[in-house]
């Protein structure tokens, strides 16, 4: 017996967070059945706490927890007669696989699928979100719980509705076809993106921004010809580059232009930029790609004063004709005062309709400084900071804006 | 598995089309969609309704049924018509739906049937 005693439970629990989703996924295919899948999978981590520990990793983690849930699954079923039922028809979602082999080298990948049902329009956008991280991320229900600040009952009561609706209206488990696929798949790019937002709040305890680019990173490797899952990998790894330096050391809130850029994580930029220019030369933009382009513009610039802010504002030009939202005019106009400066900037965000949209406030705040209106700036900043995510920001903006430097 | 699309329409709002030749090429539109339905094996029934004013409400309370005029729900969204489909899943029928939805122009709901009987039940 190789007794490896480094494997403790928290590893166990590392490793199983990191295979869970492709077990939960392969398991969803063979038995048409969710809550059958998540259950086995859930046994098999109470197994593996008992014996990895004593025994030593196994060769192949994933594959074995995919093989020990398939026996649970199959064992329980077995036992019930729903189950017996189960195993004969073998489906409760749509288009379910035949079990295969005990060979583990032949599992599917099945993710994809799962993200799309997990995403499915159909489903609230709370609903998706929850499912994602819950079958694809592997959290537990109370982790879920706590990224979204609402009760463990109120959350398990969610995802039991989701699953339901799932099961009752049979909501298909596969990839979809090329006429639905690009309304899905932004669909799926938008949980995804909101994941890691909810992130940079930096609400609870669980670390979403990197359960965000974990699950991006499996969604652009399963969709190599989609421009736009790559879009969004590169987007979320350069805003990630620049996670630690939006905290200064008092705990307060650094914007972009005062952030150490020392403090950027070079290895991240790299990655971007290099998924960044293979979009360029593939010529599909779309929203992520031109959103991860204007990211990459920020991370070549040495010093906030040498950004290019001609090619970020030509980049927000042509996001603006893909994606004709207020919130994407603002961030335009934010470049629009670099490049055309303040009052021309002042006059586009006034021509906007986001009351309650903290960025709103607090760009016409900082246009207002800058254009010495110091009382309307006051007033700005006031609004923005009563409806800032988090308490950096709020305090920061609170301070003025730039009053901490 | 079976579905019930319901067409909505608001109580009072005149809806696009408004002339009659409009009218009269959304319900071809739609006679198109129906044989294609019908063509697909979709098709299981459907039916258009007098307005929401023509109903009546019959309830058991007390002991005795009551009779009262008007339809049941206090909204001002009432069900116009449907359509019982057989589609493989929800994709499928959320499918129909939108030929229907783009025909007539008031929001389809779309809800799985929990079971469905052909005939009486003996």
């Amino acid at each position: 017996m190789n007794r490896k005693p480094d494997v403790d439970e928290a590893a166990v629990g590392r490793i199983f967070r990191a295979e869970s989703g492709r077990s939960v996924s392969a398991l969803i295919g063979w038995f048409g059945d969710i809550d059958v899948a998540e259950d086995a999978v859930q046994e098999a981590f109470a197994v593996a706490v008992r014996k990895w520990p004593q025994d030593g990793l196994p060769p192949n983690p994933g594959g074995w927890i995919t093989t020990t849930a398939r026996k649970r699954a199959i064992d329980r079923l077995r036992r019930e007669a729903r189950g017996r039922q189960l195993l004969g028809e073998a489906a409760l979602l749509a288009a379910p696989d035949d079990p295969v082999e005990e060979d583990v080298d032949t599992v599917p990948d099945d993710r994809l699928r799962l993200m799309f049902t997990c995403c499915h329009p159909a489903l609230s956008l709370e609903a998706r979100v929850a499912l994602t991280l819950r079958l694809l991320g592997g959290l537990s229900t109370a982790q879920v719980a706590d990224a979204f600040l609402v009760s463990e009952p109120t959350m398990a009561q969610r995802l039991v509705r989701a699953k339901r609706k799932i099961k009752a209206a049979r909501i298909p488990y596969r990839t979809p076809g090329p006429a639905e696929l690009p309304d899905r798949l932004h669909a799926v790019l938008g949980v995804l993106y909101l994941l890691y937002n909810a992130g940079l709040a930096g609400r609870g305890q669980v670390d979403l921004c990197g359960e965000a680019i974990r699950l991006a990173r499996v969604l652009a490797g399963l969709m190599p010809d989609e421009p736009e899952a790559a879009g969004l990998l590169a987007l979320v790894l350069l805003v990630e580059s620049r996670r630690a330096a939006r905290t200064g050391p008092d705990g307060s809130f650094v914007p972009l232009g005062d952030q150490d850029r020392r403090r950027w994580d070079v290895a991240l930029i790299d990655e971007g930029h290099e998924i960044v220019r293979a979009c360029l030369r593939r010529d599909r933009p779309g929203p992520y790609q031109v959103q991860a382009a204007i990211n990459a513009v920020h991370a070549d610039a040495p010093t906030a004063e040498q950004t290019d802010w001609p090619q970020v504002l030509a980049l927000y030009d042509h996001l603006l004709a893909l994606a004709p939202t207020p919130v994407v005019a603002l961030n335009r106009a934010v470049a629009v005062a670099e490049v055309h400066g303040p009052a021309a900037a002042l006059a586009l965000v006034d021509e906007l309709d986001l009351p309650d949209y903290y960025a709103y406030h607090a760009t016409r705040a900082d246009l207002l400084r800058r254009l010495s209106r110091p009382e309307e700036a006051a007033a700005a900043y006031a609004r923005a900071a009563a409806a800032a995510p988090t308490d950096a920001e709020r305090i920061f903006l609170e301070q003025g804006g730039r009053g901490a430097r | 598995m079976r579905y019930m699309l319901s067409a909505y329409s608001r109580e009072g709002q005149v809806r696009e089309p408004v002339n009659e030749e409009q009218a009269r090429e959304s319900y071809a539109r739609l006679g198109v969609v129906e044989r294609e339905m019908a063509q697909a094996g979709a098709w299981v029934f459907s039916g258009r309704l007098h307005e929401s004013d023509t109903a009546t409400v019959v309830r058991y309370a007390g002991g005795e049924v009551l009779t009262t005029d008007g339809p049941f729900a206090e909204t001002k969204d009432h069900l116009g018509g449907f359509y019982v489909v057989e589609a493989a899943d929800l994709d499928a029928a959320l499918g129909w739906a939108a030929r229907v939805t783009e025909c007539i122009g008031v929001p389809v709901e779309v809800r799985p049937f929990a079971a469905f009987a052909d005939e009486p039940q003996a």
